[in-house]
Order: structure tokens, then C-alpha cells, then sequence
């Protein structure tokens, strides 16, 4: 029978119940691969529910460190009876399927191109283990224990990745190492080992960390100086919160215990984004996290915020829509809502990072960006770059970095100027100056509103005061084309009459599928956005291209729309790449569909 | 109402003790028709604030989206304002209070505005204990929109139109009691008498205090069969208790009527002074101002003055147990963990 071989460059899948505490075994398993110095970039793929219902954990390995998803399992670690069915048929041939066989498998579960591997790991932990509960937990890890053997795992590594995991819990530690012990001596008992796959130490992961898009965002809005969080729960966008107030609570406390800042759970995100520009307008740097259902219910005061011109700060971790949609499951489908959310002529500013790193960066970003330009900043993720672990490089900050707080006038300004209009614009930039309530006893005050108001925010119906100011927000519309994250290219110059484009969690997949093009004599030229408005680099590329194709995760091309809309382009050019299963995009498919098109 | 602003003041106009004149806190002229409600309210707002020795810019008004919310621009000029979107005042008073503990928030709303779209920021911002003046101009009706029934107008109440309104009313001052807020109050717009120390009792209050005034809409709603137009107002409000605020540094000169008299005394030593108690009433239990309020719905009355008050409670800054200062003031060095922390992060995902 046909046997997989490869080192270090496979797919491995979990299937499990959801709520039995597969997660952290699976993590484990994870996280030992990276501190093996293999990239390997694992995915998780939930159901929106609490406990009993499938979960499956994907991990990908690859020495050439690509770490966008792969199609085909090569291994199946399958320990839930609901889903073996399919968890079976979705292994390639000459795969491996692990299973628990304290039950015997269902004889019409056995095909005849796989290896099947059966461990009783319910049985094993019963013979250690009193509870339950414990008997539930610890079968994780005796399969952890029996890859380890099956795949030639370091044990030494994966032991201290537990000490790790559970540091000062002494007595749990012990247990998991029984428990893994279990699992190893089993497979050493009873079946040939290594299998085909095996797992290398290396040394290719560098000085890189392994971490979640959610917590990198957390993370630049601690370091970017957010002092007023409100929000209200969704997913997937929840854990940003979760981590903000964990670091908070470590990094924000002044010497008494009292904390600088301030996270509020709203009623509902009417709410939570009404907060956030109250927040912003006296002052504080505030920022939301929400996913779409979220973005629509702001919408209206979004609108606000862009005419009233008050900085604010959203991340949209995206998930599949529309209406509740899949909330476990990853698209790139607000691209449109978030960047004209709301009535009238409105356009925000919206930032795609692809790694947790960029997350980092492009939320502490945001907040000067907002303050700059006094408008919101939508920082674009997606369920599978916020909620799953990503290989990225290390945060870095200067402490020399001073928040730039943009154009607001101090009481000493506000004494120095001769005239000062809340909504004229000095500098030719589109970006009039503003102040903060109290800051003078007699200057400075003006009337917020989402009414007309001419260059001194006084009320009026003027047709012409309307004109001049709506065309100056698109003067600034300009100038944050000149200060937003500059796309990336992936070439010197041009190479190829083709071009492909794309952004945020589509980045790896797409740099993988250009790879093998090109191995098979088809090259690519390569941009990713990292920002709209589209600057000039955007707009060269593409009218530099005869044809090209835009790759992303929603089924109505949006971001095919938002550049059309926004630059002047032959539609026809752009041709759609599109993924909208709520899976993560892979590279095969990427690959598969630019064949398909000069086929 | 309309009309044209005298430029000429009195150069030797009374000042109050920060040197401030009335027309300090004055605010542009007022759009609204000649008569509104509203008007008298925005009048009060600027002889308390004149009286409390305010600094303007040390104060916020915020409001949602209505006639009532258009009223911020008509006073305190020299504060800064923010007029929002609809029913959504609470949110964005909640977010500038955590953003400066040290302002004084003056939130106006209406019955369109608070009772209806609304509804759910008000009671939420009344859970939190929000630190605000929150002033409902309550008519009864939308006016900007040509006379509707509000959620508060009256069961049977007549609009100009002819039609009985068949809807239950929201009694947005027992729903505020209910809802656990320490400073309610109901008043009438042409009643300055009451409404001024009623302000200037909020002012002081430091959570939520509520002042729901009846402010009838002459255009809309001020017909025979309202229960929201002047006469009927007049005819029918009945005042809990005379009522009298004494800041804490000023003596208290005035004679009060033995007998029927209430002090309470609030946080910072100011006095609210309560006269002609109505008979059973208690306006310290909460259960007391609910039955007087329910008895005087029975009775066709409306019931004004300072219904219920508790002066203690913990605001939103003290349950979140922010710094003294405000987080709007806090510079890098207190809010950035640095470089250093950040390599410790970093090899914690390692």
C-alpha cells in the first residue's frame, strides 16, 4: 500500500469535540514543532457553540515555510464518532488515521488506501486516571504522546513546552507527562515507528513567536495609548478585549492599583461605537472591536464620525456573512460595508495587516492615524488571522516614539492664533485643527453636530458652505493616501505582463500559488495592499499589468469593486480570485484558478 | 423663536463670583417657535449655571437629535457641545466622562429622543450611574417631524390632529427610579420657581440625576384633550414639596415653614431643602416615590418637583476604579510599557 513520506512538509488534523479541552493538547502539539525550529502554522476551525458539537485543529508543516492552508490531510487524529465519517474520507491516500480504539472502528470506516493507527486512549487514561473529567482531558494529550512517537517528535522539547504551558501547577505537569507516556509507550509497544512522516529539529523559525492576530491588536492599542475601550461581545472579534484587559491590568496600573484606562461593555454596538467617539471627542484615544453584524449597527454614527471628523479607532475581525452568516468561519467580506459604512457620501480609511506583527503595528498605527487625519480608522482582520496562531516576527517599539496626536490646540495655541475655525482648513491638507473640551476658559469652544456647518462649525443650510466642506474632506481623503502603510511589491521593476494582487490572510497563500506558477513557467508580478485609500504605487501597478488577478475571500469581488470605484480602471483587467467557503484561502486553489484562466 | 440679538450689553451687569455675567452663558438664538417649552428650559439651564459660578468650558452638553437636542446651541456658548445622533446622547456622555472624570456633563434629550430609540442607552446609562445632568424636554410629541405621539404622551391624550393617543405613556421618571438612578425630578417648564434649584440640586449630585421636565409643544400639542399643552399642566401639576438647593459654602438665610420641612444632605455639605412634604411621601425611599408617582397617575395628577433622591452611590469611575486624573490627560510615560516589556511579550509566545 501507497505510504506518505515527507520530513517536516504535511498536514496533520484533530477531530474533537468541542468543550472536552482538546484545544491546549493541540496547541501543545503546535508550539512544539515551532520550538523544534519548524514553521508550521496551525488553524482552527469551531463551530458557534459551547460544547459537543466538532471541532477540528489543523496544523500545517512546512520546511519552506509557507503558512497559508493546505489542502488534503495527510494525518487524522480522529477522537470524535460524529465526525468520523467525513473525518475518514478526508485523508489522502497512503494517509494515516489515528484513532481512539477503546471502541472497536466501524468496519465500514476502514478504507483500504489509509494506514490505520488505533490507540485506546480512553482505556489507557481510565487506567491512570479516576475522574472523568480527567479521563476526558488527558486522552488529548496520550495522543499528543503517540504522534510524538509516530512523527519522531523531541520529546525533550515537547516536555518543557508542557512545563511550560502549565508553570508553578506541579502536580498538573505530572499528570500530563503520565499521560504522555501513555500515549508513547503505547505506539512503541505495538507498531513500527517513525511512520513515513517525520518531524526534523531545524533552525528556521529564528527569532519569530507564534501568536494570534486578536492579541496582537490588543497589544498595539496598549502600546498605542488607548485609554477608553468599549465594545460588546462578538465573534470573532472578542478575545481583542480579553487580551487588552490582560495586559492592562499587568501594564496599566498606577502604584495605588487604580487603572489607566477604562473598558466598558456596552449594551449593544450602537452603543460601543457612541463611546468610542464621545472617548475620542474629549480627548482619550478609544477604540472598538467588532466583527460585521457590528460595523452595520455603527454604521450610523460612523457617519458621524466622518462628517463631525472625530478620530476613532475600529478593528473588524471579519467572519462569513451576510447576516449571522458562519461566525466561526473566516471571510474578507466587509471590505465594502466598512469602507462607505453609512448614508450618504461617506469613505473611511481602512488598514489590511497579513501577520500578527502587522497587527501589532497597523492598531498602534491607527490610533495616530485617527488623530491625524480626525476620522475613524478601520483596522481590517479576519476571523483566521484573529483567532488562529500565526508564525510572525517579533513586536518592536521605539521608546522614543511619541503619539502623534495631530492638529489640537493647546490653551497657549488657542491665545497665539488670530482665527480659529474648527473646520478650516489652514494647511492645504483637507485637515482643519480642533480642541479638546476645558482646555481654555474662553476659546476654543465649538458646537459638535452631524448637521452642515461652514468653517466654523456654526449651523448652516448654504449650499456653498456645504460644498466646500464636503469637497475638503476630500482633500483629506488625498493626504491619507500619502501617510497609510504603502502597498507592498514583490518585485524590482516589472517581469511579467500579469499581475496578481491581494491582501490581509490571503498574502501567504497567494506569495505560495505564485511560487508554483512560476515553477511551472508562469510569472507573476505581485502586489499586496496594506491600505485604502490606494496610493500611487497602486495605481501604477495595476495600469502596468495587461490583466490582473485579484485574489481575496468573499464571493462578490469587493475589493475588485473598491478599486474600480476608486481609481480610474478598465474593469476588465482585474480578474477575480475568489474564496468564500469560510475556509481560509489555499494556495492549490489560488494556483488552480489563474491555470483555469489561460488554459 | 426668533428674533434679532441686541448687540449692546450693559457694561456694568451683574457678575457671579468668577466674575462671569449671565450673558456668559448665553448661547446662540434660539430657531424654535415662539412660546416652546424648551426655550424656558435653556433659560433655566443659564440662570443655574450662572448661579452655581460654572466655568463654561468646564462643562459639556450633549444632546441626541430633536428639538430638545437642538437646544445646546441656544446656551452656554463658551462650553463646548456636541449634538449627536438619535437617542444616542447616553453613549457618547459615557464615553466623554470616562475620557474626563473632571467635566461636568449636561446631557438634553427628549421624549422622541429618550423614550423611544433611546430607551435602551438611557436605562443603561442609568445602570452605570453615568455622572450627568440628564434634562428630558418632555412635549409629549415629535415637533421637527409635524406632531406625532411620542412614547410618552399620555393614554387618551388628544393630538391637534383629533386622534386619542391609544398607547400606554412611559413614565420616564418612575422608569429611572426603577432603574436604580439617585436624582429624579420632575418639573414644568414654566415653572422657574422649581426648575432652577432643581438644576442646580443635579449639578451637584454626582452620578445620574434625571430632571424630566414637561415642556409643551405651542405648535404641536398645546390643544384642548393634551395632557401635555400649558393649561392642562397648570391645572394639573402638583408639586411634592417646595423646594430649595444650598450649596455648601453659602449660609442658609432663607425662612422655612416649620413642621413639613426635609434637609438632605448632600456628598460635598451642599443641603437640598424640602418644604410642604406632601402627607405619606418620602422622597429617600425609592418605593415611596414609585406609589406617589403611581397614586398621582391615578389621580390624573402630574407630580413634580424632586421625586426621589439618594445622595450617595458610586459612579462608573469609582466601580471601574480609574486614576484621579483624567485618562485624556495621561501622556506616554504612563500609558507606553516600552520596549523592554515588550521583549518580555514577545519571547512569551515563543
Amino acid at each position: 500500500m501507497k505510504q506518505i513520506t515527507a520530513v517536516n512538509d504535511f498536514v496533520v488534523r484533530f477531530a474533537n469535540v468541542n468543550g472536552t479541552g482538546s484545544a491546549s493538547a493541540n496547541t501543545l502539539f503546535a508550539k512544539t514543532i515551532f520550538r523544534m525550529g519548524i514553521p508550521v502554522t496551525p488553524k482552527n476551525i469551531f463551530p458557534s457553540n459551547i460544547q459537543g458539537l466538532p471541532t477540528w485543529y489543523e496544523v500545517r508543516i512546512s520546511e519552506k515555510g509557507y503558512l497559508g492552508r493546505r489542502d488534503g490531510v495527510d494525518v487524522m487524529v480522529s477522537v470524535n464518532p460524529q465526525s468520523m465519517r467525513q473525518d475518514v474520507d478526508a485523508v489522502k491516500p497512503g494517509g494515516y488515521f489515528v484513532y481512539d480504539s477503546t471502541k472497536p472502528l466501524r468496519a465500514d470506516f476502514f478504507r483500504d488506501d489509509l494506514h490505520y493507527i488505533g490507540v485506546p486512549m480512553t482505556e489507557l487514561c481510565m487506567q491512570v486516571f479516576s475522574d472523568a473529567r480527567k479521563i476526558q482531558l488527558f486522552k488529548n494529550i496520550v495522543y499528543v504522546g503517540a504522534l510524538a512517537v509516530l512523527l519522531d517528535m523531541d520529546v525533550a522539547v515537547l516536555r518543557d513546552t508542557i512545563a511550560a504551558q502549565f508553570k508553578g501547577k506541579d502536580k498538573l505537569i505530572e499528570a500530563n507527562y503520565q499521560a504522555l507516556d501513555l500515549g508513547m509507550n503505547y505506539i512503541r509497544e505495538h507498531y513500527e515507528y517513525p511512520i513515513g512522516l517525520r518531524l526534523e529539529t531545524r533552525d528556521l523559525v529564528g527569532d519569530k513567536i507564534i501568536v494570534d492576530g486578536n492579541t496582537a491588536c490588543a497589544l498595539g492599542a496598549l502600546y498605542g495609548g488607548a485609554t477608553v475601550a468599549a465594545w460588546y461581545p462578538i465573534t470573532p472579534s472578542t478575545s481583542i478585549m480579553d487580551a487588552f484587559e490582560k495586559y492592562a491590568l499587568k501594564h496599566r496600573l498606577d502604584p495605588t492599583g487604580r487603572k489607566k484606562f477604562a473598558i466598558i461593555q456596552a449594551e449593544d454596538e450602537l452603543s460601543s461605537i457612541g463611546m468610542v467617539i464621545g472617548a475620542a471627542w474629549n480627548g482619550a484615544r478609544a477604540f472598538t472591536s467588532t466583527s460585521g453584524p457590528g460595523v452595520s449597527l455603527m454604521s450610523e454614527f460612523l457617519g458621524l464620525a466622518y462628517f463631525a471628523e472625530i478620530p476613532v479607532v475600529l478593528v473588524n475581525v471579519q467572519r462569513g456573512g451576510p447576516s449571522t452568516g458562519m461566525p466561526t468561519r473566516t471571510q474578507q467580506a466587509d471590505i465594502l460595508s466598512s469602507a462607505y459604512a453609512s448614508h450618504g457620501d461617506t469613505r473611511h480609511v481602512l488598514l489590511f495587516p497579513d501577520t500578527p506583527k502587522e497587527c501589532f503595528d497597523f492598531t498602534a498605527d491607527a490610533f495616530d492615524l485617527a488623530d491625524r487625519l480626525q476620522t475613524p480608522i478601520f483596522v481590517m482582520t479576519d476571523l483566521d488571522l484573529g483567532m488562529n496562531d500565526h508564525m510572525s516576527e517579533p513586536f518592536d517599539w521605539h521608546d522614543a516614539r511619541p503619539y502623534d496626536r495631530g492638529k489640537v490646540l493647546t490653551a497657549e495655541d488657542l491665545d497665539n492664533v488670530e482665527q480659529w475655525g474648527r473646520y478650516l482648513d489652514v494647511d492645504g491638507d483637507g485637515i482643519p485643527y480642533r480642541t479638546i473640551p476645558g482646555t481654555h476658559a474662553k476659546k476654543g469652544s465649538y458646537f459638535t453636530r452631524g448637521t452642515s456647518h461652514d468653517e466654523f462649525a456654526r449651523y448652516t443650510e448654504s449650499s456653498d458652505a456645504y460644498v466646500r466642506n464636503v469637497d475638503r474632506l476630500l482633500v483629506k481623503w488625498d493626504t491619507a493616501k500619502n501617510i497609510t502603510p504603502a502597498p507592498e511589491l514583490y518585485q524590482d521593476g516589472k517581469r511579467s505582463p500579469f499581475g496578481m494582487l491581494f491582501f490581509g490572510t490571503t498574502t501567504a497563500s497567494a506569495l505560495e500559488a505564485k511560487d508554483e506558477l512560476e515553477a511551472d513557467g508562469l510569472i507573476l508580478d505581485a502586489i499586496r495592499l496594506r491600505a485604502c485609500p490606494f496610493d500611487e504605487t497602486v495605481e501604477v501597478f495595476i495600469h502596468g499589468h495587461e490583466s490582473i488577478f485579484v485574489v481575496e475571500q468573499n464571493r462578490d469581488a469587493q475589493m475588485r469593486s473598491l478599486l474600480i470605484n476608486e481609481m480610474n480602471i478598465n474593469p476588465a483587467k482585474l480578474i477575480p480570485v475568489l474564496n468564500y467557503d469560510g475556509m481560509p484561502i489555499t494556495a492549490d486553489y489560488i494556483a488552480q484558478s489563474i491555470r483555469t484562466h489561460f488554459a | 423663536m426668533s428674533y434679532i440679538l441686541p448687540p449692546f450689553r450693559h457694561p456694568d451687569l451683574p457678575t457671579n463670583e468668577l466674575g462671569f455675567a449671565r450673558k456668559d452663558y448665553e448661547g446662540a438664538l434660539s430657531t424654535l417657535c415662539a412660546g416652546c417649552g424648551h426655550d424656558s428650559i435653556s433659560s433655566a439651564i443659564i440662570q443655574a449655571c450662572y448661579e452655581m459660578n460654572i466655568e463654561p468650558h468646564r462643562l459639556a452638553k450633549l444632546s441626541g437629535i430633536g428639538c430638545s437636542s437642538k437646544t445646546p446651541a441656544y446656551f452656554l456658548g463658551n462650553s463646548h457641545g456636541f449634538n449627536s445622533v438619535h437617542g444616542r446622547m447616553p453613549s457618547v456622555a459615557t464615553g466623554a466622562n470616562l475620557a474626563n472624570r473632571q467635566l461636568l456633563y449636561l446631557g438634553v434629550s427628549g421624549d422622541g429622543d429618550s423614550a423611544s430609540i433611546g430607551i435602551g442607552q438611557f436605562v443603561h446609562a442609568i445602570r452605570r450611574n453615568l455622572n450627568i445632568v440628564y434634562i428630558v424636554m418632555n412635549n409629549g410629541c415629535y415637533g421637527l417631524t409635524k406632531g406625532q405621539d411620542s412614547a410618552t404622551a399620555d393614554a387618551g391624550s388628544v393630538s391637534k390632529k383629533g386622534h386619542a393617543n391609544p398607547f400606554t405613556a412611559i413614565n420616564m421618571t418612575a422608569l429611572a427610579i426603577e432603574m436604580g438612578a439617585n436624582f429624579v425630578a420632575r418639573s414644568f417648564s414654566g415653572d422657574k420657581h422649581q426648575l432652577i434649584p432643581l438644576i442646580k440640586a443635579a449639578m451637584n449630585h454626582p452620578g445620574f440625576a434625571l430632571i424630566d421636565v414637561v415642556s409643551p409643544c405651542v405648535t404641536f400639542n398645546n390643544n384642548v384633550g393634551s395632557t401635555k399643552s400649558y393649561d392642562f399642566v397648570r391645572e394639573h401639576k402638583e408639586a411634592t414639596s417646595e423646594f430649595d438647593f444650598v450649596p455648601e459654602h453659602d449660609e442658609i438665610t432663607a425662612d422655612y415653614a416649620e413642621g413639613s420641612s426635609l434637609d438632605v444632605a448632600m456628598h460635598d455639605g451642599s443641603i437640598i431643602h424640602l418644604s410642604k412634604v406632601a402627607k405619606g411621601w418620602d422622597p429617600r425611599n425609592r418605593f415611596s416615590a414609585l406609589s406617589a408617582l403611581n397614586n398621582a397617575e391615578q389621580r390624573g395628577e402630574i407630580l413634580t418637583g424632586l421625586l426621589f433622591v439618594h445622595p450617595e452611590g458610586r459612579d462608573l469611575h469609582s466601580v471601574f476604579h480609574t486614576v484621579e486624573a483624567p485618562l485624556n490627560s495621561l501622556q506616554e510615560k504612563d500609558l507606553c510599557p516600552g520596549k523592554g516589556v515588550l521583549a518580555q511579550i514577545n519571547d512569551s509566545f515563543r
